[in-house]
């Protein structure tokens, strides 16, 4: 027996398929089917969490999607625990484990009720009003407090051992939604030969017909019709039906985020797939048939568990074959409410009384009532209800006072009327429009290609649902380029139309009360609550809803919302409309952190990118550093060796013998065309004409702004053709920034850039014996100074395949940096060092490039330049070329402010101890014994131990630097001031004769 | 000196190298290393760069035109990738057209990925936004587009196969994000 509330006969569940889960420990039978809301009720069990401010015992309010309370853990292992589930969407499995929430020690004795006890204390805009002073309280004292008083469920602490799946996908007409209207509408796109998509949430289609079982369709129960319908879709090729699947996100140009959940409900998932797949889907066009959502009754403790929405109780009784109490009450506004009351009858549940707060029910659903012998008390309310755990009875009285009367129930059935779902439709950016009528917003004015039918779009009736859907899905399809051929015939019939409804409090929870009347369960917003907003001066319904929390819950306000509102108008005196409607934003529902990153994790987290010699320089021992994507070798320790001791060994070893570095990294733009010299002359400070094929250049290039953009030696190949070499960062923005330019403002040039970044491998060898070194490998270029000099570029072989090899240094040393196509790298590395090693020389890392040069008082733009850097600030003033009549940046240099006197000027700084190195990024001052705030007056912009200086070396920007060498400026540290002494930017071989070598 | 020539040539160590993967529905496998050029030149020079590469360039967007193992794609108005599978010298058969244009050897800048299968589409689609549908997306379709984080260039060379070109170093992470791709679009 899957639970003593099952009505044998009643439901579509399979009676032999059983299933087993806990709850709280305790263990509970269950139906394949089930889900977690339905089987709790199958046993009886309504009590199913604690609310979240005042801790009041709740149970479960809906059977589906948009349910406030019953919020619980799933766990399925140590790893795999979801926290705030939807136990009315989340199926059952076999061995599942459910935990209740927020509460401690346990559901039925939790010691955080006291707060209902202080809940006059507890009132709307309280932190704000409670927890303003002393200012360093909130500090220390209130938000560590809040924050660990606030929240829900609690977080897995390993690593997620699920996977998860992204998919971009494509359609004609995506319909949202597979109640009667969304598959109808499917239906009729489907046979035009349109590419469709259709969603829902739940685990079968069918929607509302889940519930409705007075509906039929084409001669069969509605739902029947459905899983038919559905099943026909699905063989169609042109189609794609996806149960389990929510529409969360509605973006711009019908760009739809789904979640489907692939493998939640089952107990035992196959490893390969995935537990949840997002779907981007872009879809010509988009039919939202999202349905309706009932809303409660507000009234005093209209909380306790075993009220539920009179649908709900619907659904449980008719789809999975549970009877929500034994004694029922009903609550209502609104004619639907009746047909609940009729199923439980005819199932043989009591029905204490219908209560129905309009004097005039629905004549229809009043005579069948009488037929079935219900009571029905119209013109009354339900005032109060009692019960500790569980609803025990209802206290009702006639609209406008007199005695009330208590009726013993055991679960009470509430309905207001219905909410048109336009959460879709308003996150396309449609504007609702209220309809005084009929007393609600529906879709007004569109922004996107999409259409709303159904219960969505206030339309009630069943057949004109029908049609409404099937002309859409025509109209949806002739619009994306295709024709209808056939007459899509569907007949509904229902038993009763629906009339009615009503939004705000009910009876006995007016203006002049202030009983708990409860409109978000999930905050715990009362009608009162709201009331005291427009008191305290809160106008707008963006100020209320902030004020009170009101919709701010998981649920987004999906029943609570309307009631709001219109208690907010009626407080106001003013119309709903006038009032206005918060914005309903994505996501819909819940949505995992896995299904938003899909694949993105480890390995594919973002892309690693490695150089073609990353395996080898692996074998010797590097150590890696993360320059933006790239992996770069930072040092090669050898054993026993730390960080320090090998970046040591290998500045000297370069400077006394030779080390080869892995330059791969190094941006590569190819800049060919007749127009490549005159291109190359506006992008840089340079000039360019005069550069001989065959040799280099160092060039600088500015922005706009006239402050250093990027730097490279660039090589003239031939005359039409130059190879330039950018930063490691700045290759991508480098290559864009001269597109740009290009294509924007010098489009009359014959010139063409591609980024050469990785067809080159590039190997440099730096030190005296550089030559030596490559010497024996390289075939067709005479290497000697005479005929290869500093600043040169040659094209010849190296080991057998072609090379552009350069005559470069970024040490000071003897360079070449051996360019070869990528796949060759490996091979030609290897070659080099077995060359290299005999001869005593090293493979040198990113720390010892980046000393070596600052040694020399070479820049790195991006450390030693911020963007407010001009070429005469570092030095480079030189680089510019004082005839040319244009280039870019060169208005931005002549601004008053980038020739005054006391820029920030690049200059060295030696500290006044040798042993002492500087931080880089400590402010530099003028005088350490001024009052705080000190003047600063710059930066140290990089600072290394120098092995071959023997001591500490540094750069920095200082106000006015250049006029300060041998000035003594000071560094204040946490722990002591450093004094410096300024200098000239070269602090080895200042003669510059070694790179001639 | 010219004793180490030749008897040392320097082998090639391609990315992806033996590269296999995927699922029954979308098999994956490294491409072989084939000759690339960036190809860039003005309406007028289309002519006779066609004439030199033995296949008429295409000049609309998202077509290519194929032969003998050798792929031009239009990458843009005045842009072409193109792959010759035979290794053939590319730069040499384009420097015979006597037209204005430039050409840069890529041949090593890229790698490719070749996808094939029922499921290659809805492999691609777990990271590409483009429409894939044989409607849209035609045999000889191509385009510079981004699977994940990564830029690629896709060419359909058959209903069932997908070749995917992208910059050397991105390819552990293209061919790892297939990888995945393929294995769901097999469920």
């Amino acid at each position: 027996m899957s639970g003593a509330n099952r009505i044998p006969g009643a439901g579509r569940l399979t009676p032999a398929k059983t299933a087993r889960f806990s709850f709280d420990g305790k263990s509970y039978a269950a139906l394949e089917g089930d889900t977690v809301a339905s089987a709790l009720l199958a046993n009886g069990v309504h009590l199913v969490g604690r609310s979240f401010k005042y801790h009041r015992p709740r149970g479960i309010v809906s059977a589906g999607a948009e349910e406030p309370n019953a919020l619980i853990g799933v766990e399925r292992d140590a790893a795999r625990k979801q926290p705030n589930v939807r136990a009315t969407v989340q199926d059952v499995f076999d061995g599942m484990k459910v935990i209740s929430q927020n509460r401690w020690p346990s559901l039925a004795f939790d010691v955080g009720a006291v707060s209902n006890l202080l809940s006059p204390f507890l009132a709307a805009g309280f932190y704000y009003k409670t927890f303003m002073w002393p200012k360093q309280a909130w500090k220390h004292v209130y938000e560590p407090q809040i924050r660990a008083a606030a929240g829900l469920g609690v977080s897995p602490t390993e690593d997620d051992t699920d996977h998860y799946s992204s998919r971009y996908a494509h359609c004609d007409v995506l319909v949202i939604g597979a109640g009667v209207a969304g598959l109808s509408a499917a239906l009729a796109a489907a046979k035009t030969g349109a590419r469709v998509i259709i969603c829902d949430e739940q685990a079968e289609v069918g929607g509302a017909l889940h519930f409705d079982k007075s509906v039929t369709v084409n001669g069969l129960e509605g739902f029947t019709w459905a899983q038919a319908t559905a099943a026909d879709l699905a063989q169609m090729e042109n189609v794609t039906v996806l149960p389990r699947t929510t529409a969360f996100g509605y973006y711009a140009q019908n760009f739809v985020a789904l979640s489907e959940r692939v493998t939640e409900h089952l107990a035992k998932p196959d490893r390969k797939l995935p537990r949840e797949r997002l779907w981007q889907v872009r879809a010509k066009r988009v039919i939202i048939a999202t349905g309706a959502i009932e809303r409660h009754m507000v009234f005093a403790n209209n909380d306790r568990p075993g009220i539920m929405l009179a649908s709900a109780a619907r659904t449980f009784l008719n789809h999975f074959g549970v009877a929500v109490g034994k004694k029922i009450g009903v609550y209502t506004a609104n004619d639907s409410a009746y047909e609940a009351a009729f199923d439980l009858k005819r199932a043989g549940i009591t029905v204490a009384a219908i209560v129905d707060s309009r004097e005039k029910p629905g004549e229809a659903v009043l005579a069948e009532a009488r037929k079935l012998g219900i009571e029905v008390l119209a013109g009354h309310a339900v005032v109060d209800t009692a019960g500790k755990l569980r609803v025990a009875s209802m206290s009702v009285a006639r609209n406008g006072g007199g005695r009330a009367r208590s009726i013993a129930i055991d679960a009470l059935l509430v309905s207001a009327g219905w909410t048109p779902s336009v959460h879709m439709f308003s996150q396309s950016r449609g504007k609702v429009a209220y309809d005084f009528e009929s007393q609600r917003f529906l879709p007004g004015t569109y922004a996107q290609d999409c259409l709303s039918v159904g219960a969505c779009n206030g339309t009630n009736d069943l057949q004109a649902t029908i049609e409404e859907s099937l002309a859409a899905g025509e109209l949806m399809s002739n619009a994306s380029g295709f024709t209808a051929t056939q007459k899509i015939e569907i007949h509904g019939g229902n038993a009763f139309a629906w009339t009615g409804g009503m939004a705000g409090a009910a009876e006995g929870a007016g203006p002049d009360t202030t009983v708990k009347a409860f409109i978000d369960f999930q905050n715990d917003v009362c009608a009162k609550d709201i009331r005291l907003a427009v008191r305290e001066g809160m106008h707008s319904i963006e100020h209320i809803k902030r004020f009170t929390t009101n919709g701010m819950a998981t649920d987004q306000g999906k029943l609570s919302n309307i009631h709001g509102l219109a208690i907010a108008a009626e407080t106001l005196g003013r119309e709903i409309p006038k009032v206005g409607l918060t914005t309903f934003r994505a996501p819909y529902t819940p949505v995992t952190f896995g299904t938003l990153i899909n694949h993105s994790r480890g390995e594919l987290f973002d892309p690693t990118r490695k150089t073609p010699m990353h395996a080898l320089e692996e074998q010797m021992g590097a150590v890696f550093e993360d320059v933006g994507q790239w992996k770069r070798a930072w040092y090669y320790p050898r054993a026993g060796e730390d960080m320090h001791q090998a970046v040591n060994r290998e500045c000297k070893t370069v400077r006394d013998v030779a080390g080869i570095f892995d330059a791969s990294t190094l941006g590569k733009i190819e800049v060919v065309g007749p127009d490549a010299a005159q291109f190359l002359n506006l992008i840089y400070t340079n000039s360019w004409d005069t550069l001989k094929p065959g040799r280099c250049r160092y060039g600088i290039m500015l922005r706009e702004d006239g402050f250093v953009y990027d730097d490279g030696v660039v090589g003239r190949m031939a005359e039409d053709r130059f190879h330039v070499t950018t930063t490691t960062g700045g290759a991508a923005r480098v290559m864009n920034h001269m597109e740009d330019y290009l294509q924007t403002e010098f489009p009359h040039l014959n010139v063409w850039l591609t980024s050469a970044t990785e067809q080159w491998a590039v190997i440099a060898v730096q030190g005296p014996k550089a030559r030596d070194i490559i010497a024996p490998l390289v075939e067709g270029i005479d290497l000697s100074n005479e005929a290869f000099p500093h600043m040169s570029v040659r094209e010849g072989k190296i080991c057998g395949v072609p090379t552009r090899l350069f005559r470069m240094s970024f040490t000071g040393e003897t360079g070449f940096e051996v360019n070869v196509p990528a796949d060759f790298g490996p091979a030609v590395w290897a070659a080099i060092w077995a060359q290299a090693e005999p001869m005593g020389a090293c493979a040198y890392g990113t720390e010892t490039m980046h000393i070596l040069r600052a040694e020399k008082g070479y820049i790195i733009v991006g450390q030693d330049t911020d963007g407010t850097v001009t070429p005469d600030d570092a030095s480079l003033g030189w680089a510019v070329g004082k005839k040319k009549p244009d280039f870019v940046g060169i208005r931005g240099l002549r601004r008053p402010d980038l020739v005054a006197d006391g820029r920030k000027q690049l200059v060295g700084l030696l500290t006044k101890d040798p042993n002492v190195v500087l931080e880089e990024g400590a402010q530099i001052v003028v005088d350490p014994n001024q009052a705080l705030p000190m003047t600063m007056i710059g930066h140290v912009t990089s600072a290394y131990w120098s092995e071959n200086c023997g001591r500490s070396i540094a750069l920095a920007l200082v106000a006015g630097g250049k006029a300060k060498l041998g000035q003594t400026l000071y560094v204040p540290m946490p722990d002591r001031t450093i004094a410096v002494e300024v200098s000239d930017m070269v602090f080895f071989d200042k003669e510059g004769g070694r790179i001639n070598g | 000196m010219a004793d180490l020539i030749g008897a040392d040539l320097a082998t090639r160590t391609p990315p992806l190298a033996g590269f296999h993967g995927g699922s029954g529905a979308a098999s994956l496998s490294a491409a072989t290393p084939a000759t690339r050029l960036s190809l860039r030149a003005k309406p007028d020079a289309v002519s006779a760069l066609s004439l030199a590469l033995g296949l008429s360039l295409p000049t609309r967007s998202k077509t290519s035109a194929s032969g003998h193992g050798r792929h031009a794609l239009w990458l843009g108005p005045d842009e072409w990738l193109v792959i010759d599978e035979n290794g053939a010298d590319l730069t040499t058969a384009v420097a015979s057209s006597g037209v204005l244009h430039s050409a840069t050897d890529i041949s090593h800048r890229n790698t490719a990925v070749i996808v094939k299968g029922r499921g290659a589409e809805v492999a691609i689609n777990g990271g590409c936004p483009q429409d894939l549908s044989l409607a849209v997306f035609p045999v000889g379709a191509c385009s510079r587009t981004v699977l994940g984080k990564a830029e690629i260039v896709l060419l359909r060379t058959a209903e069932d196969t997908f070749r995917v070109e992208c910059w050397r170093s991105f390819a552990p992470y293209v061919s790892g994000l297939l990888n995945e791709a393929a294995e769901d679009a097999g469920n």
